[in-house]
């Protein structure tokens, strides 16, 4: 707790020093609002801003979920087959060059204005930090522990389970971690790009009605949003895999 | 003449263009501790890979009761690195052998717990490896791979990275074990005391590409405490060993 102490302090600071700047110099709350006026703004409108949260949470996590099986298939398809790693590998970079924000468009043309469009868009975000985090950390393997297991006369699938799932997972958690930052950012872009619901969604309607503060209220809650979530990945790595977090002691 | 428990035959190997072991030819009784010396970089630790089943030679035969030896999984083989995995406990890495033979993990830990109880380092059990000693850590990777109760153990250079009294202590915890499996031991080590303190035949290998250039039984009387080494028959031995080594003695 105490370690949170400085990042706290200068939030803090930021914060004064931000309505400060805005009261003294009269900036028109539609340029800039103060935090105080956000905050304002959050009271005045909290149950519609929580009610549209849950969609874009939705789509958020679904994606990631979506994304993170995915990814790690995909990663142990490449890892497991060589034909599958000269085939697909090139295309999954070749994927990356692509603008998830020029292909959104299409797929709400496919897929209409409901919550599809906007989790495929979250999983072409996220699937490729896990994909490649695994396949990289699968090759990571210490060559001498797979000796060692053929010494033992252990087979190719148990030493897979024992010794190279395991041993890849500090590498998986994190793409993992990079993964869920994107999520969030995945369902807005889906949502702007077509919805009738969704923090994204009412972005753009407070956007085009110059409703500035509880703009910034949704993105206050947006950047929780993605924070809770990064939180929750550091929960599980911290229950499935708690030796890649003591290793520095 | 009863069939060696453990034979090269005329065994040859070469890695790219390097020519490591120029046809070795070596018999192991049951029941011996043989220790292997020679320059560093002699080839002594593929050979040991031979004898362990995990490499094939380009010449020759490996044979195990005088039969080919063609697969890893028949001998117990200790590296050079202990290779205690951090996710495990140290009970669950003493298990790790049982476990990738394919016996059940509630019987492999038991068995593991008798042997930590036997050797007094059960209250370490639930410890993860990375709170353990050097020394503690091989004496873990030891009973590791002393619980495949097999009855030929390789072991390459295991005390290598401890300090001199550490080194002690566990030279006199590898006789122990050896007693209580009635093995059969081939020690690789550049230490020419430890070999001598060890073994009950030493076995020098030349320089690159590696023959046998020495193979000589040690008669010093057992148990060795650390007075043998003042001995004359001690020294007349270090000699003998040093000499072939090609250094002064």
């Amino acid at each position: 707790m105490r370690r949170a102490v400085p990042a706290v302090l200068l939030a803090l600071i930021v914060l004064i020093v931000w309505e400060l700047v805005v009261r003294l110099f009269d900036i028109p709350s539609f340029l800039l609002p103060g935090p105080v006026a956000i905050v304002q703004a959050f009271w005045g409108s909290r149950g519609m801003l929580l009610a549209q949260s849950v969609p874009t949470a939705g789509e958020a996590l679904i994606g990631f979920l979506g994304a993170a099986a995915a990814g790690t298939i995909s990663g142990l398809l490449i890892n497991r087959s060589s034909l599958a790693e000269r085939s697909l590998y090139p295309w999954l970079v070749a994927s990356q060059t692509l603008p998830v924000i020029a292909i959104a468009p299409v797929l709400v043309t496919w897929f209409g204005y409901g919550p599809l469009p906007k989790v495929l868009v979250v999983i072409l975000f996220c699937f490729f930090p896990i994909t490649v985090s695994t396949v990289d950390g699968l090759r990571a393997t210490d060559p001498d522990l797979i000796r060692l297991m053929r010494s033992f006369g252990a087979g190719r699938w148990r030493t897979f389970f024992m010794v190279e799932v395991p041993g890849a997972l500090p590498f998986l958690f994190g793409g993992v971690r990079l993964a869920v930052t994107y999520s969030v950012v995945g369902a807005i872009i889906g949502e702007w790009v077509g919805s009738s619901k969704g923090l994204g969604f009412l972005m753009i309607q407070d956007k085009n009605q110059f409703e500035i503060p509880r703009l910034f209220a949704e993105i206050a809650l947006l950047s929780l949003m993605g924070v809770t979530l990064f939180l929750l990945v550091a929960l599980a790595q911290r229950l499935i895999a708690p030796w890649t977090l003591k290793q520095d002691k | 003449m009863p069939v060696p428990k453990l034979a090269a035959r005329g065994v040859s190997v070469t890695k790219g263009n390097v020519h490591i072991l120029d046809g070795i030819d070596l018999e192991v009784e049951q029941g011996t501790f043989l220790a292997l010396i020679g320059p560093s970089g002699a080839g002594k630790s593929t050979l040991l890979g031979l004898l362990a089943g995990l490499e094939t030679p380009d010449i020759g035969r490996v044979e195990k009761n005088g039969s080919p030896l063609e697969r890893p999984g028949l001998v117990s083989y200790m590296p050079q690195s202990d290779l205690l995995l951090p996710w495990r406990s140290v009970l669950a890495n003493v298990s790790l052998g049982l476990e990738a033979t394919g016996v059940s993990k509630k019987d492999a830990r038991e068995k593991a717990m008798k042997a930590l109880q036997r050797f007094g380092l059960e209250e370490f059990a639930k410890v993860p490896p990375a709170a353990l000693s050097g020394g503690m850590r091989s004496r873990v990777a030891l009973l590791r791979t002393a619980l495949l109760e097999r009855d030929v153990l390789l072991l390459d250079e295991p005390f290598g990275a401890l300090d001199a009294l550490t080194r002690r202590s566990l030279q006199g915890w590898l006789l122990d074990v050896r007693d209580t499996l009635a093995a059969t031991i081939v020690l690789v080590t550049h230490d020419v005391d430890e070999a001598l303190l060890l073994a009950d035949r030493v076995v020098v290998l030349t320089e690159r590409p590696a023959r046998v250039a020495l193979d000589v039984p040690v008669g010093l009387a057992r148990p060795r405490s650390m007075e043998v080494e003042t001995t004359d028959e001690f020294t007349q031995l270090k000699r003998k060993l040093l000499g072939s080594l090609g250094v002064a003695g």
